[in-house]
């Protein structure tokens, strides 16, 4: 059997991002991924480092993804250096268009909702009129009524970090093994063995960042992770001169000039397919944002499947039965990567998660229904 | 570099591919015309500033990027040869007017 200090199940950005902060904390990790059959939310991603909507009703989230987001510049300026690779973080603010009086009013109330739960920890945020929107946006639509602003809020390439967490977890000397696919897990306090491909890995912690693979993988080791998946489809327009350097939410144009159009949610299950309607809905709505985009070609456009867990916040947990294992779960693996790394990653290496994360426990979930 | 097969129409139409006027058999692409113009570059990426030649043919690679007839960014490889057709060279993003 091979010995390491922590196995991660999961070789996407959640895992990764994990992975890479284990091995540069010292310790010896095996990182397990399943392959390219995988539905991999990794690749499929917006890309945003988004903080200002997360955690409405929840300022623990709202701490955890500000924490995350504050991690990012040393974090992005650290991958950089080791691996080479410019993972292109501009992280200047952002803004959300919104594009009626009602939907506007709806922000101004949720966006002073997040500053009071920020209580002394403090939220910045301003409300943007059509005027002002304007002189920052060329080319804004009448449609727009206004923007919600937070100085928190960037965008990378969403590749270009997986990229370089997948490379800067082997130069730290990660052992990476792929087209592993995890049914079994035997587990014990603080030991953990996985038979993959003729051999057994084994280690005293194991980190379970899978994914949607977290429901099945979850109860082998005394845990529960019910995530299901959402759609959210993505349109690319061909590249042009840059117009704003700041994400718009949904909208975003990157460094080289590509415009990515997002942000639907389905329920639909495993179903990976485009359709056109929704498609349509997302163009739409670019197009009223800015009129101009209406003649630009589309030149890609995808599917991929979020990692939604019930209350769509994520899922941190360590099991009681079987200590050394944990969960991560998330839709957010570009927003939530510099928490990963460099703050979650240290806690498992320590053999425990911090009081901080108690309330991402799955045990919110274990809650009897009304009759 | 590259000629027709054997079993090309006869017939031809003439483009115009970075000012030149060149002959390409009735059905090719303008992305077919750029290769039997000789050219070895049609677009300059908007990333690195390196030159791109079709490559792939069949709408998948987009090294073929050029302006067609004034319009930017389209992939030559999926855009029929017409008689008087202006292909030009690709450099960079496309600009455009944001009103």
């Amino acid at each position: 059997m091979r010995r390491f200090d922590a196995i991660v199940i999961g070789g996407g950005l959640v895992g990764t991002a994990i992975g890479y902060g284990l091995a540069r904390a010292g310790l010896d990790v095996a990182l397990l991924d399943e392959g390219d059959i995988a539905y991999r939310a990794s690749r499929g991603n917006f890309g945003l480092v988004w903080v200002q909507s997360k955690g409405l009703g929840a300022p623990h989230y709202q701490r955890w993804t500000r924490r995350s987001a504050e991690e990012w510049p040393l974090f992005a300026a650290e991958l950089g250096e080791s691996t080479g690779i410019d993972i292109g973080l501009e992280q200047k603010g952002g803004v959300q268009l919104c594009l009626s009086e009602a939907e506007l009013e709806r922000r101004r109330a949720m966006m002073e909702q997040m500053r009071t739960e920020a209580g002394n920890f403090g939220f910045e945020y301003r409300m943007l009129d059509h005027d002002e929107l304007a002189v920052m946006l060329p080319g804004l639509g009448p449609t727009v009524v206004g923007a919600s602003w937070t100085p928190y809020d960037g965008h990378a390439n969403s590749l270009a970090l997986f990229h370089a967490l997948h490379k800067g977890f082997g130069s730290a000397g990660g052992t990476y093994l792929s087209n592993c696919t995890v049914t079994q897990i035997a587990a014990a306090p603080r030991d953990f063995r996985v038979a993959v491909g003729g051999e057994t890995v084994g280690a005293p912690r194991i980190v379970l960042a899978a994914g949607l693979g977290n429901a099945a993988l979850a109860p082998l080791c005394g845990l529960s992770a019910p995530v299901r998946p959402q759609r959210g489809q993505i349109l690319v327009t061909e590249r042009t001169n840059r117009a704003w350097p700041i994400p718009l939410g949904s909208i975003r144009q990157t460094p080289e000039g590509s415009i990515l159009l997002g942000s639907s949610e389905e329920d639909v299950g495993f179903d990976t397919s485009q359709k056109p309607e929704i498609m349509q809905q997302i163009a739409h709505r670019a197009v009223l944002s800015f009129p101009w985009l209406a003649e630009l070609q589309i030149v890609r456009a995808w599917a991929a499947l979020r990692v939604m867990p019930p209350d769509g916040l994520p899922i941190y947990d360590e099991s009681k039965r079987f200590p050394g294992a944990f969960t991560a779960n998330c839709h957010s693996g570009v927003t939530l990567a510099g928490a990963h790394a460099k703050v979650f990653a240290p806690m498992v290496a320590c053999g425990a998660l911090d009081p901080m994360l108690a309330p991402f426990s799955a045990k919110r979930f274990d809650v009897p229904a009304a009759a | 570099m590259f000629r027709p097969r054997p079993d090309t129409p006869a017939a031809t139409i003439a483009v115009e591919v970075e000012g030149r006027v060149v002959r390409v058999p009735v059905g090719a692409s303008a992305a077919a015309a750029v290769l039997m113009a000789g050219l070895s570059s049609i677009r300059e990426t908007p990333g690195g500033a390196t030159e791109r030649a079709p490559y792939c043919m069949m709408g998948i690679c987009f090294d073929c990027l050029a302006e067609i007839d004034g319009a930017p960014n389209r992939q030559s490889c999926m855009v029929a040869a017409r008689p008087g057709m202006r292909i030009r060279r690709q450099r960079g993003a496309r600009a455009i007017e944001m009103g």
